[in-house]
This record gives structure tokens, C-alpha cells and sequence, in this order.
């Protein structure tokens, strides 16, 4: 018998969890404004569902109803994305360690 | 065009670099690597989707125009935003993400053709419960999160809303909620898929109102959480392996955050949901202490004591961040240094507005972040040090908490400044912190109060050493 290809993406979801919960425990706690600002980047990867949204139906008919709610959606995403990544470089760039040939 | 293969294992690419992001943050060092692998699994991920959709047409050159538009206002924000305004940042990116999320739900609903779902009317129920759950808890990230950045930003009141009722109301729109999936499942009506968007936005309002400004850090963790959720359910609707990953990763880290947040203040996680804490018995607390002695000093006195101190621990709370005071304690700190003062900082796990605020903050202010210790590395030190100089903090401070078990802190993990031989406590005022409650160690004789803007007391200070 064939297995429902939902249960493959449900123990993907699963694992995926727990790798968090140990990849997300071992951050250090002086980090964990920019682990906010870089998940909440990456889970902007929701985009790919607006692209698909976006471009779907034939050429001539691109303001559909579905592909306004898409294209809608990628510009909060791309905000996100943007904002995300850079304001985490931004942050990253500040933590230095303390400098040997300090005085 | 690419085969769904190849797109497949292309997600699952994208789905390991963000892993290996959230791994680079292990360590200050790694962490920069770490988010380039997050923004090289962005660009695969945004890459082959537009490939894969073949389509270069007229909607190809909007979608290039959208993502520049939402890119540049998104970067725009990325390099103006002060450092003491991240929390409220965090919290408009996490309702983005939440409407990106309902607005794909509703696409797919709309035009579930090209997703593969099957027709409008004749949707697969598996994913009708999954784009509705997606929708539902990006609609409550949605509004909770706009809630959350007012109350940040300081446009709604911090103080909880309550209303008689407020949590069986919460707890009816719940029910509403899963008999309403069931029945769009059953009946593919669409006025129940839009009835359950507008439920949840409405739900997300009532979810965060009635919790406090200071119980923000765990709110924003819990949306980070949420936004996570619901990028895995839209994952399910898309059979996107990018998307469960990633969703399952930030819906993981956003609980532990929330986790962490609460044992910082000894809380159970339930007991902050429900809210309610610390807004209305402020004023009874500390009428029946005013008349205490209490010892107060200028920047001479402090300048003096810091000066001829061996060491000094620094403990930054909120009131730092509100007066933008950190590039102020780093020049003074620099100044002790010079002196022959050995200068650390403390930082409580709940001290600003969202996990980590401190420390960024002092980043941002050059602080190496190897002089900066969590509660656990530092608490014993505090009985071997000369002074503790306390700006902005107050409640994570309070020896109540290990005294009084009448106390709403009791059995909070404190940083013990009272061990030190002198405790120095920039203040305004006397006026307790957001718990609403008294602090026994502003009366004690080894505390000096300075009562002053922490950023000026601080500049002041530097002038006298």
C-alpha cells in the first residue's frame, strides 16, 4: 500500500521541530534579538506561495482576484525579507569581542 | 522550467540553510556567516519558484517590480530604526508575516487549481484544514502583533485591558473557530472560510490587550511563534518543504523564547497569557511606604564611590533603552577603566522589552560583548563587588522576590545587587516598576539613589570622574 504523501510532509514538520528545539537551545541568550529578527526573515519564505499565487492563470489576465491577494502578499513578504536579513546583518555587525591592543 | 523534483530539492536546500542560519547564532562569531546561509536560502528559495512558474509575462515583470518596491521600503527601515525601537519593529515584521500569510490562504482558497487542491467548491479536506488553520493563525498574528507594536510604540497604553467575561469570550471564539473549519470542510461554503479570517483577527485584538507592557517579551515570542505556525500550515496547503521547515523552526523558537521569558519571571505560560498583572494595584502598594528615609546622592557621590571602587557591575534594564543612555555608560565605563576599575554588565533574561534587548543595545554602544554576562555567570559575583550601578532596572533587582512569598514576583530569579557593598540606582523617582510593586532596596543603607534621567545622570557622572 502506498503511503499519502501528507504523512512524508507531516514527519518532515515533526523533525523540523525538533531540530529547532535543539538548534534554537544551543543560541546564546545575548543573541536572541537577532535569532527574532532572522526567523521572522526566514519565515518570509511564505513568498513562494505568493509568487505561485502571483503568476498563476493565463497572461492576459493577471488581476484576478486570487493573483491580487498573491501580488499583496509578496510586497509584505518582500518587506520582510529585506528588512529582516539587513536589520540582523545591521545588529550582527555591532558585537564585537573586546580588543587585545586596547590602551 | 523545472521539474517538481528538482524544485523539491531545491526547498530542501533552502530548508537546510535556514537551518544552518538559526545554527550560526551560536556563537557572535558564527552568526554573520550563519545569515548569509539564511539569505542564500532566501534567494534559491525566490529563484526557482519564479523559474518554475515559467510564466514571463506581464505578471513576471509586476512581481520584479513588487519585490523592489517591497524590498527598498523593507531595507529603508532595516538601516533607520534605532536600536531601542527593535522590539516594536519585531512586532510590525511578525503582522507582515501573518497577513502574507492569510492573503496566500486566501489565493489558494480562491484558485486552488494551480496549487493542485483540487476545484473551487470541490477542495481536498486535508487541505482545507490546513489553509484554514494557516489563515486563522496568521489572521491572529496579524492583529496581535499590530496590538503589540501600539503598545510598544507607546500609542496604545501599555496597561492590560480587561473586561469581565474577557476569557470565556476568548475561549467561545476558540470553539466558534474549529466548529467553523469544520463545517467550511463539510459544506465548501465560502462565507465560513471568510467568517473564519475575520474571527481571528478579531481574536488576535482580544488575545493581547489584556497583557502588560512588561509582559511584552513574551508576547512578541509567542507571535514569533505563531507566525511560525502558520507558515507551516500554508506549507502543508503548497506541499512546500521550504515552508514546513521553516515554519516548524520559527514555530519551535518562538515557543522556547516565550519559555524562557516566563521562567525569567517565574510565571507559568498560561498565567501571562491571561494577563492582567501589574496594572491596577501600583497605587495601593506604595502609599504605605513613602515616608522612608532614603538615601540620595548627585554625580560627584557616584563619580567618588565608582572611582575608588575595584570592581563595578553594571545592571541595564528598560529605563536605558527609553533614555537612549548606552553610549553614555559605555563613555563612563571607559572613564572607570582608566581609573583601574574592572567594569562587567549583568543582564536579567526579561530586562527590556524583548528577549535580548540589552544586549544589542550595549552593542550598539561598542560593548564587547565578552564583558557581558547572563543572570547565572554573574549572580555570585555581585557579593564580591564594590558597587552595582543600576540604570533603569528596578523590579529584576528586588530582593522581594526571594523574601515575601505574598509577593506577585516571589520565586523570580533575581540579580542579587544587594550583596554588593554599595548599590547605585539611577531613577527618576521613586515610583515602583511595572510588577507595581515596592522596592525594599531603595531604603537600605548601602543604596544611593540618584534620582535623574539615566542618560544625563550618566553624562553627569562622566564630567565628574
Amino acid at each position: 500500500m502506498e503511503i499519502d504523501p501528507f504523512i512524508f510532509r507531516f514527519s518532515i514538520f515533526i523533525l523540523s521541530i525538533f531540530i529547532g528545539y535543539y538548534v534554537v537551545w544551543s543560541v546564546t541568550p545575548s543573541l536572541h534579538t537577532p535569532l527574532m529578527s532572522v526567523t521572522n526573515a526566514i519565515s518570509s519564505v511564505i513568498i513562494v506561495g505568493a509568487i505561485i499565487a502571483a503568476l498563476a492563470g493565463k497572461s492576459e489576465n493577471v488581476f484576478d482576484t486570487a493573483n491580487i491577494f498573491g501580488f499583496l502578499a509578496i510586497i509584505l513578504a518582500a518587506v520582510n525579507i529585506f528588512g529582516g536579513f539587513l536589520v540582523t546583518q545591521r545588529m550582527l555587525a555591532m558585537y564585537k569581542k573586546k580588543k587585545k591592543d586596547k590602551k | 522550467m523545472i521539474s517538481s523534483n528538482l524544485l523539491a530539492v531545491f526547498y530542501l536546500i533552502s530548508g537546510v540553510l535556514f537551518i544552518l542560519a538559526l545554527r550560526g547564532l551560536s556563537s557572535p562569531e558564527t552568526s554573520r556567516q550563519g545569515n548569509l546561509f539564511g539569505i542564500i536560502g532566501m534567494a534559491i528559495a525566490i529563484s526557482v519558484t519564479i523559474l518554475s512558474a515559467g510564466n514571463f509575462s506581464t505578471g513576471f515583470l509586476y512581481l520584479l517590480i513588487l519585490l523592489l518596491v517591497g524590498g527598498s521600503i523593507g531595507a529603508f527601515i532595516a538601516f533607520k530604526i534605532p536600536m531601542t525601537a527593535m522590539p516594536e519593529l519585531v512586532a510590525g515584521f511578525h503582522s507582515l508575516v501573518g497577513l502574507a500569510a492569510v492573503f496566500v490562504a486566501i489565493s489558494a482558497f480562491l484558485n486552488p487549481e494551480v496549487f493542485n487542491l483540487g476545484f473551487p467548491g470541490k477542495i481536498k479536506i486535508a487541505s482545507l484544514i490546513e489553509m484554514s488553520l494557516g489563515a486563522a493563525i496568521g489572521a491572529v498574528t496579524f492583529t496581535g502583533s499590530i496590538i503589540a507594536f501600539l503598545k510598544l510604540r507607546g500609542l496604545m497604553s501599555g496597561s492590560p485591558i480587561i473586561f469581565v467575561g474577557q476569557h470565556y469570550l476568548n475561549l467561545a471564539l476558540g470553539i466558534i473557530l474549529i466548529s467553523l473549519i469544520f463545517y467550511l470542510c463539510k459544506t465548501q461554503i465560502d462565507t465560513w472560510f471568510w467568517t473564519i479570517i475575520i474571527i481571528s483577527f478579531l481574536l488576535g485584538v482580544l488575545l493581547i490587550i489584556p497583557i502588560g507592557g512588561a509582559d511584552m517579551p513574551v508576547v512578541i515570542s509567542m507571535l514569533n511563534s505563531y507566525s511560525g505556525w502558520a507558515a507551516a500550515g500554508i506549507g502543508f496547503t503548497l506541499e512546500n518543504t521550504a515552508l514546513i521547515i521553516t515554519g516548524a523552526l520559527v514555530g519551535s523558537s518562538g515557543a522556547i523564547l516565550s519559555y524562557i521569558m516566563c521562567k525569567g519571571m517565574n510565571r507559568s505560560f498560561f498565567n501571562v497569557i491571561l494577563g492582567g498583572w501589574g496594572g491596577t494595584d501600583q497605587s495601593s502598594s506604595n502609599k504605605s511606604k513613602e515616608k522612608k528615609p532614603v538615601k540620595s546622592g548627585n554625580s560627584d557621590d557616584a563619580a567618588f564611590l565608582m572611582k575608588n571602587a575595584s570592581s563595578v557591575i553594571i545592571v541595564p534594564g528598560y529605563g536605558m533603552a527609553v533614555a537612549q543612555a548606552q553610549h553614555a555608560l559605555r563613555e563612563m565605563v571607559d572613564a572607570l577603566k582608566k581609573n583601574g576599575v574592572k567594569v562587567t554588565y549583568a543582564i536579567h533574561p526579561v530586562a527590556g522589552r524583548m528577549p535580548g534587548h540589552m544586549n544589542v543595545l550595549l552593542a550598539e554602544a561598542n560593548v564587547p560583548y565578552d564583558e557581558v554576562f547572563e543572570l547565572e555567570e554573574i549572580n555570585n559575583d555581585f557579593a564580591n563587588c564594590d558597587v552595582a550601578y543600576v540604570i533603569g532596572a528596578n523590579d529584576v533587582t528586588n530582593p522581594i522576590a526571594k523574601t515575601d512569598p505574598q509577593s506577585p514576583i516571589y520565586g523570580m530569579p533575581i540579580l542579587d545587587v544587594e550583596k554588593s557593598k554599595s548599590v547605585l540606582f539611577v531613577k527618576r523617582s521613586l515610583s515602583p516598576g511595572y510588577a507595581g510593586i515596592d522596592n525594599d532596596l531603595f531604603y537600605r543603607d548601602n543604596t544611593l539613589m540618584l534620582f535623574a534621567d539615566a542618560k544625563k545622570m550618566t553624562e553627569d557622572i562622566i564630567k565628574s570622574l
